[in-house]
């Protein structure tokens, strides 16, 4: 079958098998910042947005996003640039796996609360899961880039 | 592994209810539980383009339907102040962000899965389930349809009744299954709680022995609060077993009335 949709920004064009994910999909087309993780819809490894939405694509069909408008982290690296260098300041991850889920969910987060509270942080990311070092380093890290951009603006 | 042979936009729900009489179609929700299962669907019937994923309001209910997602339930501002956040407090409990954008109240409810944390809900909030071809259902009708019922859940309808509701549901870990689920409504003196995750589909209770009848005390709550324990039917599964099943029951209900009555 035939679909269409938007993804960063680019007009594709496809023919797919009717039981394609959302996550092949992008991949395919080269985004691999999109990854499968638990294939059960719980890590939120392969977050994506759709028409601005994070949504798990490793539960949704290629073909619902026909007309759509699908964002990964590769059409999003200047709205990450911004907070991702706090993020590494803390060391919050080790091998880095999480990080593109988390990134994609955080800019989710911040165009939907722009200043959260460390427990609105926690509830919004709490289908991100991280495996080797925790959630406290990501929390630091988004924290001391909500305190730099308030004294920014100060 | 799920495979699929075919996808359909259904451009009507009649369209829709024709297809999913054959055994071997879909239709489909969020897609989230039907992912896990080993099945070949011959064709996947898509809600999506029905304008279904809307709230409405009319003077007496909201009308929710069924390709709302979780997540747009549990931020809408009408349904929580009728139900005083008990939404939020129902589903943001579920998974994450994306999990609940993902997941549509269709989907939560036409499995009738016990775990539902959003059935155990709309229990106590007498809501009524549309369905294409049966029409209009109670919850507890709507249950007991036969897992076979080749139907369409259209959309889920709530009156606008005042009452004091709280939900409360306990869980292993964050954001994992709810070992139990509890919501208790009150209404003009009378009570009614519905229990969840049992690990059953959520059964109501109401105040049959006038435990209640002098009011809300840290002793009538607890005595009601046994009282339904010792009458709900508990089973064990991985997460929990019946006794501590019944023990989470005593002090849910029992934390529920009490924050039901102050307000």
């Amino acid at each position: 079958m035939q679909i269409q949709m938007t993804l960063n920004q680019k007009k594709i064009t496809a023919e797919i098998e009717a039981d394609t994910l959302l996550l092949d999909f992008v991949r395919d087309h080269g985004c691999l910042s999109v990854k499968r993780g638990c294939e059960t819809a719980n890590c939120g490894l392969c977050t994506v947005l759709l028409d601005g939405v994070p949504v798990l694509s490793c539960s949704t069909l290629a073909a619902r996003a026909t007309g759509h408008h699908v964002q990964t982290l590769e059409g999003l690296q200047a709205e990450a640039e911004e907070f991702v260098g706090f993020i590494a300041d803390q060391g919050a991850e080790q091998c880095g796996f999480c990080n593109p889920g988390f990134v994609m969910n955080t800019i989710a987060l911040l165009r939907e609360n722009p200043t959260p509270t460390d427990d609105e942080i926690r509830a919004y990311l709490a289908g991100n899961l991280c495996r080797c070092s925790g959630y406290d380093g990501q929390l630091r890290g988004i924290r001391a880039y909500l305190d730099w951009k308030e004294a920014q603006a100060k | 592994m799920l495979t699929i042979n075919q996808y359909v936009r259904a451009e009507s729900l009649e369209q829709a209810y024709e297809l999913c009489q054959k055994k071997r179609n879909v239709v489909l929700g969020g897609m989230l539980w039907l992912k896990m299962q080993h099945r070949n669907v011959e064709t996947a019937i898509d809600l999506c383009d029905l304008g279904l994923d809307q709230i409405t309001e009319t003077s007496d209910s909201y009308t929710i339907g069924a390709m709302v997602s979780l997540r747009t339930l549990e931020q809408h501002a009408g349904l929580a102040a009728l139900t005083q956040g008990a939404f939020a407090e129902a589903l943001s409990h579920i998974v994450g962000v994306q999990f609940r954008n993902t997941a549509t109240v269709g989907g939560s409810l036409f499995g009738r899965f016990g775990f539902s944390d959003v059935l155990t809900l709309f229990v106590v909030l007498d809501a009524k389930i549309e369905l294409y071809h049966h029409g209009m259902l109670s919850i507890a009708e709507f249950c007991a349809l036969p897992r076979n019922t080749r139907d369409i859940l259209v959309q889920v309808h709530v009156p606008k009744t005042q009452k004091r509701v709280v939900y409360l549901s306990q869980r292993n870990s964050a954001t994992d299954f709810p070992v139990l689920t509890c919501a208790v409504a009150l209404q003009d003196g009378n009570c009614q709680c519905a229990i969840g995750a049992r690990p059953l589909a959520a059964v109501t209770f109401t105040d049959e022995t006038g435990i209640l009848q002098n009011g809300i005390t840290p002793e009538s709550a607890a005595a009601f609060a046994q009282n339904i324990a010792q009458k709900a039917e508990f089973g064990k599964d991985i997460r929990a077993g019946v006794e501590y099943r019944k023990r989470v029951c005593a002090v849910l209900v029992r934390r529920a009335l009490l924050q039901a009555k102050e307000g």
